[in-house]
């Protein structure tokens, strides 16, 4: 299932947050939407779920998303936000549940079948012990998970994910990463998240989307988005690119040479 | 569709063991039935209570037996008078079924509104129910100081219904300017002003007719010392809409609970469910002020200790509420009319003073939950 923006314009509080983005994800691919902070990530991730209106095309599986109804959209497009609201006190399996919620009448309930997709999904992602626990008792990367889950229980057919890997330490991010992975192989699904570890975006990634400033500043495979000079030129930071076997970039920062130190080494 | 694939896959391993369909049931918060039935027997023995107490000091065995003559096919000789009889079925009765009613009402709409704001501390009184009814109220009593027993009741659900309108309205206009739709802040902003405004109307009203302070103060403080069957028919088709409409929007309410955005990408549109509940909570709350004036408290300390002891789930939430809401003013007003006979405390005093104390109880409480 394709996903489609061109010459997408988003204003918001009165500033361009993006300026004719273009975007070309293909069914079944990953790509991570990478940039500094406040360069628009986040913005694009909610224009394709409709949350922003803009000028330009967004569309899913080649139809507008802002035309579709709510319901039909959620269908097709599933989303873990950077910093979700958890109602405190609201179980594990309830807050799953939840992204069945397009599959409920307005004043309907939950069938047998929304609770075992939900049960499937949390076997899934190892959060079945979990269950009867209230969002208030997990820990940062047993969140994450959890947000995850909603957004799966969902079996759309697109998945948008929002910093998926924040606040976890290196090895639940691995764990997070690779279980999208996973999933994506196993049902085919698109997946677009923002990131901001670029080696880890590099890692997983088929195309990386470099959004500077609201713009598109550079996009392709990641060995060609991710060089030296172009983050010197977006990020302002000092890296040497390497690459691993599979040609993936390997980033590692590099303490600028300051007059009078960097001759004694 | 590529989405063939995670389905027929889910699909495949749906069959589950057994045990854990028995763990499924704690992780979901549902009613239960044994809340249901306890909430109902808390209700019924309260009801039953109040009509066995008052001031007229029937006998217990007549008015049981007067009760039971009620149910078809059952015939009892109660061995109560005429005036007695009256006393039961004219007086007290109306009035027990009123408190159950006020209660349970004020107890759903202060759960609904909790429920679109997202705070526990929200009342039924937020956006300006209350101050519209004091106005409504307090022009017919001025107005025309002989009026119809109805035109008070009359006058403040109008009026409620007024001032939840202006704040409702105030808010949109408001918050069209922001991007993303404005939030409930604005709302609720708009809603203080609304109610400060009407106050002052209110206030400005009483103080220009001075005279009439004593049945302004009376119709404030609250109470349902003057229920009939007249009142009870007014509200009840009302208040039969408002608690429908509630008790269908628990699940809805739950999804809210993630935030409007998160709620959209769901598939749920916040601002219908939210108006749609804030219109059914303010109607309730409407009936509630027409027939019974202020009564503080009720909707914010009841939903509190639903949520306390049977969980947080709006599906919960919702239906105790209105029961336990019910018991809760039937045992106040019976303490309003016993405490200090053969006079009687306002009813608003009665739950105030318990609410209040209990107010800072919750607010201690929820503190420690709301951070997220
Ligand atoms: N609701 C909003 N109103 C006004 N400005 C916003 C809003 N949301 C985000 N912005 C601004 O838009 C820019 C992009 O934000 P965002 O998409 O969250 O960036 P990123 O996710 O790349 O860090 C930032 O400058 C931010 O301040
Ligand atoms: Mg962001």
């Amino acid at each position: 299932m394709t996903v489609l923006v061109r010459g997408l314009d988003v204003e918001l509080g009165g500033r361009r947050v993006l300026r004719s983005v273009s975007m070309e994800v293909e069914g079944g691919s990953w790509t991570a939407v990478i940039g500094p902070n406040g360069a628009g990530k986040s913005t694009l991730l909610r224009a394709v779920l409709g949350l922003r209106d803009g000028q330009g095309m967004i569309a899913v599986s080649g139809r507008d998303v802002r035309s579709m109804r709510p319901r039909q959209r959620a269908r097709l497009v599933a989303y873990a936000p950077q910093s979700p609201r958890l109602p405190a006190g609201m179980t594990v399996f309830d807050y799953a549940l939840l992204g069945r919620s397009p599959y409920i009448p307005h004043f309907g309930r939950e069938t047998a079948h929304d609770r075992s997709v939900t049960a499937e999904v949390l076997e899934r992602l190892d959060l079945a012990d979990l269950a009867a626990r209230t969002l208030d008792q997990l820990s940062g990367g047993e969140r994450q998970r959890v947000v995850l889950a909603r957004a799966l229980a969902q079996q759309t057919p697109v998945l948008l994910l929002d910093e998926p890997t924040t606040a976890l330490d290196i090895g639940h991010q691995q764990q997070v990463m690779e279980l999208v992975d996973r999933l994506r192989l196993a049902d085919g699904l698109t997946v677009v998240s923002t990131i901001h570890d670029l080696t880890l975006a590099a890692q997983y990634a088929d195309r990386l989307e470099l959004l500077s400033d609201g713009r598109v500043a550079a996009s392709g495979p990641p060995a060609d988005v991710l060089t030296r000079d172009t983050i010197a030129a977006h990020f302002d930071a000092n890296v040497s690119v390497s690459h691993d076997a599979e040609g993936r970039p390997l980033l590692a920062l590099e303490r600028p040479v300051r007059p009078g130190e960097g001759a004694a080494q | 569709m590529t989405s063939a694939g995670p389905r027929s896959r889910l699909r495949g391993l749906a069959a589950r063991p057994r045990r854990e369909r028995r763990a499924r049931r704690e992780q979901r918060a549902r009613l239960r039935a044994v809340q249901l039935v306890v909430a109902l027997v808390a209700l019924g023995a309260s009801i039953l209570g109040a009509l066995l107490v008052g001031a007229a000091g029937l006998p217990v065995s007549g008015v049981l037996k007067a009760l039971a003559d009620t149910v078809p096919f059952v015939h009892l000789d109660s061995g109560l008078s005429v005036v007695e009889h009256n006393v039961l079925f004219e007086l007290r009765l109306p009035r027990v079924l009123m408190a159950a009613l006020v209660g349970g009402l004020l107890a759903i709409a202060g759960a609904g509104y909790q429920g679109v704001f997202r705070n526990p501390l929200a009342d039924p009184y937020l956006l300006g129910a209350a101050a519209g009814a004091g106005v409504g109220a307090t022009l017919a009593i001025v107005a025309f100081s002989s009026a119809p027993d109805f035109a008070v009741p009359v006058a403040a659900f109008t009026g409620a219904i007024t001032g939840v309108l202006l704040a409702y309205g105030l808010g949109q206009v408001a918050s069209r300017g922001g991007s993303g739709g404005g939030g409930t802040g604005t709302l609720v902003l708009a809603g203080v002003a609304v109610a400060n405004f009407l106050s002052a109307v209110q206030t400005f009203l009483q103080q220009a007719n001075s005279q009439q302070l004593q049945r302004i103060f009376a119709w404030v403080l609250g109470g349902v010392g003057t229920a009939d069957w007249g009142q009870l028919r007014m509200v009840a088709p009302y208040a039969l809409i408002a608690v429908v409409v509630l008790l269908t929007h628990g699940r809805l309410l739950d999804v809210l609970a993630v935030g409007d955005e998160e709620a959209a990408t769901l598939g749920m549109s916040a601002a219908r469910v939210r108006f749609l509940v804030l219109l059914a909570a303010s109607l309730a709350t409407a009936c509630a002020v027409a027939v019974s004036g202020l009564i503080a408290f009720v909707g914010i300390v009841v939903p509190h200790l639903v949520r306390r002891l049977a969980g947080g789930s709006y599906r919960i939430v919702l239906p105790l509420s209105l029961l336990v809401g019910g018991a809760f003013l039937e045992l106040a007003d019976l303490v309003a009319r016993t405490v200090v006979a053969p006079a009687e405390l306002p009813l608003g005093v009665v739950t105030a003073f318990v609410g209040g104390p209990f107010f800072v109880l919750v607010l201690r409480a929820t503190r420690r939950q709301v951070d997220v």
